[in-house]
C-alpha cells in the first residue's frame, strides 16, 4: 500500500460497448466512487468502448437504464482527462461529433467551462498509459 | 417495509429508500422526515429539489462533496458548506436528503 496522502495517477481503460455486459456501468461507478479519494484520474476509451460516449443513446428496446447522461457529471467529480483513441473511432466510422461533449468547470479560471474530452492516437495513448501508476482495464 | 402515505402504500428498501423513484410525491418526503423526527422547511426543500433536478439531468445522486460544491454555486456560498447542509440533514446531507427526494442512495456514499 502507498503512504497516506500519496496522489497516484490512475487511468481507467474502457474497451467494451455500453450495454450487453456490465463492464461500462461498473467502470463508471468505480470512477465515481474512487473520485472521493483525491487521486489524479483519467479515463481512456478504446475499441468498442468509444460507443459508451456516443450521443443520443436510447435503451428503450433493451429494458436497461440509459446511464449515458452520467458521463456528463464526471466534471463535477473532478475527472478532467478523458481520452478517446482516434483509431478506434475511425475503424467504427465515428468522429468526435458523434460523441457527447464532456466538460469541467475550472475554479481557478473563474469557473470557465473547458473540454475534458481529447481524441488521441494510439501512440499518444500508449505514452499516457506508461505515465500512470495504475491502469485499470474494463 | 412499505410506507403508508395518504392511504397509499409505497415500497421501500431496508434502509427506507423508495423502491420506485417514479412514485415519489412531496408528501412522501414530509412523511419520511416525520418518521425521523424532523420537519421539512424551505431550506430543506431547496436541497431536495436540487437533488431531484440533478438526478433528472445526470441519472445519479451526487456524492456529498459534489452536492456541496454545486449547492454553493447555485444557492450561494453560505449554503454551499457542509456545516449548513449537516444542520439541515444531520444523518448526512446526501444520504438523508436523497432518501426524502425519493432517489437511490448516492453512488459512492461512505
Amino acid at each position: 500500500m502507498s503512504e497516506e496522502g500519496t496522489i497516484k495517477k490512475l487511468m481507467y481503460v474502457n474497451r467494451k460497448a455500453p450495454y450487453g455486459t456490465i463492464y461500462a456501468l461498473e467502470s463508471l461507478e468505480v470512477v465515481l466512487i474512487g473520485a472521493a479519494f483525491d487521486q489524479q484520474v483519467s479515463l481512456a476509451f478504446v475499441d468498442d468502448g468509444v460507443y459508451q460516449l456516443a450521443r443520443n443513446q436510447s435503451t428503450d428496446g433493451i429494458g436497461m437504464k440509459n446511464f449515458s447522461p452520467t458521463y456528463a457529471a464526471l466534471g463535477d467529480y473532478d475527472v478532467r482527462h478523458i481520452y478517446v483513441e482516434r483509431e478506434s473511432l475511425e475503424t467504427r466510422g465515428l468522429t468526435v461529433e458523434d460523441l457527447m461533449p464532456l466538460t469541467y468547470e475550472d475554479e481557478d479560471d473563474d469557473w470557465a467551462e473547458k473540454d475534458s474530452l481529447r481524441v488521441v492516437d494510439s501512440r499518444e495513448l500508449a505514452a499516457l498509459m506508461s505515465e500512470q501508476d495504475v491502469v485499470l482495464s474494463f | 417495509m412499505p410506507l403508508e402515505v395518504n392511504g397509499k402504500s409505497y415500497e421501500t428498501d431496508e434502509e427506507g429508500y423508495l423502491a420506485n423513484i417514479t412514485e415519489w410525491e412531496p408528501d412522501l418526503a414530509d412523511a419520511m422526515a416525520e418518521a425521523d423526527g424532523a420537519a421539512l422547511g424551505e431550506n430543506h426543500w431547496e436541497v431536495i429539489n436540487f437533488l431531484r433536478e440533478y438526478y433528472e439531468e445526470y441519472q445519479i445522486a451526487p456524492a456529498v462533496r459534489v452536492l456541496t460544491k454545486a449547492i454553493g454555486k447555485k444557492l450561494g456560498k453560505d449554503k454551499g458548506n457542509s456545516k449548513y447542509l449537516y444542520e439541515l440533514f444531520p444523518y448526512g446531507p446526501a444520504k438523508q436528503a436523497c432518501k426524502y427526494a425519493g432517489l437511490p442512495k448516492p453512488t459512492g456514499c461512505v
